[in-house]
């Protein structure tokens, strides 16, 4: 009985959770961080709010409770290692990718500042790694290979794996070198460590944005973005 | 906005249960990035945030599981909020410039 509370209490406050907390990166690039997100997330805004539609708000809010969630499910990857889902690639595939930094910068701030996972003067360089590169790299290698998909939905679902590990992977590269700008340790160390672990981490991240965009496929097509160049509705002088 | 509470209430639903069964079904392992830094031997770097509210998702005070399960229910209903909040807010000042309270700053922007 003892020991059982014991393993729980283990399981739950094992370490920083963690995304970079300070210390890891030196002032300066943490402040670059805070320049770069703050920047990005002033074109976001101003983006999204001239093209937000009336679907785009209750996704966006379902969204960000689900990534928020998604990311405290730690997965088991190889040798005693865990790792969890980013999400900016599932968002930017559903809300386009400057509504999903929004979101994403949305989740990684509020993780920072209640839940202490992930430094406050690291938190530029969070959103930016975890949220804005997910998101662009994700929604652009997403966009590239949807062409050639002719509608077929389990190419659809691969692609959309594909370009989820391949954000992941992005993120993990950044990672790596902002650490190995900041002394923590030499880029020929921590980028091949990075890599390495993230590429299987990032397994877990395209299979769970495949299965979420296949439910959402399958529940309610209608929230799925439509792909018509021809939207003459924003004509306005 | 009748059209999409059953997709808020499903999704916050869906995102409730993985946040509370997170809380016994996650692997308490090291995330990538921990364990890349034990391994590289920079782990001892990361400072303290200084303070805390809900520190390593749980509730201070609270022992257990059902820490972890509450503090993130508390993270999936705050964080829908805001964002959700946000969203409107933003398409109130798009949609109702003039009548709306919201957005009183954004008169020269047309």
């Amino acid at each position: 009985m003892m020991s059982i509370t014991q393993a729980a209490i283990q399981v739950t406050s094992d370490g920083p959770g963690m995304h970079i907390p300070d210390g890891f990166v030196s002032a300066p690039v943490a402040a670059a961080g805070w320049v770069a997100m703050v920047g990005i997330l002033a074109v976001a805004v101003r983006v999204t709010n001239r093209e937000l539609n009336e679907k785009a708000v209750p996704l966006m809010g379902v969204m960000a409770a689900f990534i928020f969630a998604a990311q405290m499910m730690n997965f088991p990857v190889a040798g005693g290692t865990s790792g969890h889902m980013l999400g900016g690639a599932l968002a930017a595939i559903l809300l386009g990718p400057w509504a999903a930094m929004i979101v994403m910068t949305a989740v990684v701030g509020f993780k920072s500042v209640l839940f202490q996972d992930g430094g406050i003067a690291a938190l530029g360089l969070n959103v930016l790694n975890m949220g804005m590169l997910t998101a662009l790299v994700g929604y652009a290698s997403y966009r590239t290979a949807e062409p050639l998909l002719r509608g077929n939905r389990t190419a659809l679902l691969a692609s959309v794996s594909v370009a989820a590990w391949i954000s992941v992977e992005v993120a993990a590269v950044s990672t790596s070198l902002q650490l190995a700008v900041s002394g923590s340790s030499p880029l020929d160390v921590v980028l091949p460590a990075m890599v390495g672990v993230h590429a299987l981490i990032g397994v877990g991240e395209g299979l769970i944005t495949a299965a979420a965009l296949g439910f959402i496929m399958t529940t309610r097509a209608d929230l799925l973005p439509q792909r018509r160049p021809a939207s003459s509705s924003t004509g306005r002088g | 906005m009748r059209r999409y509470r059953n997709v808020i209430l499903t999704g916050l639903l869906i995102a409730g249960m993985v946040a509370i069964s997170s809380a016994w079904l996650a692997s308490g392992d090291p995330d990538g990035l921990e364990r890349v830094a034990e391994e590289k031997d920079f782990l001892d770097r990361a400072e303290d945030p200084g303070y805390e509210i809900l520190p390593d998702y749980t509730i201070p005070g609270v022992d257990g599981a059902i820490s972890t399960a509450l503090a993130g229910v508390i993270g999936v209903g705050v964080v829908a909020a805001l964002a959700l909040g946000a969203g409107y807010l933003l398409r109130a000042r798009e949609g109702g410039r003039g009548t709306g309270g919201a957005g009183a700053g954004d008169a020269g922007k047309r």
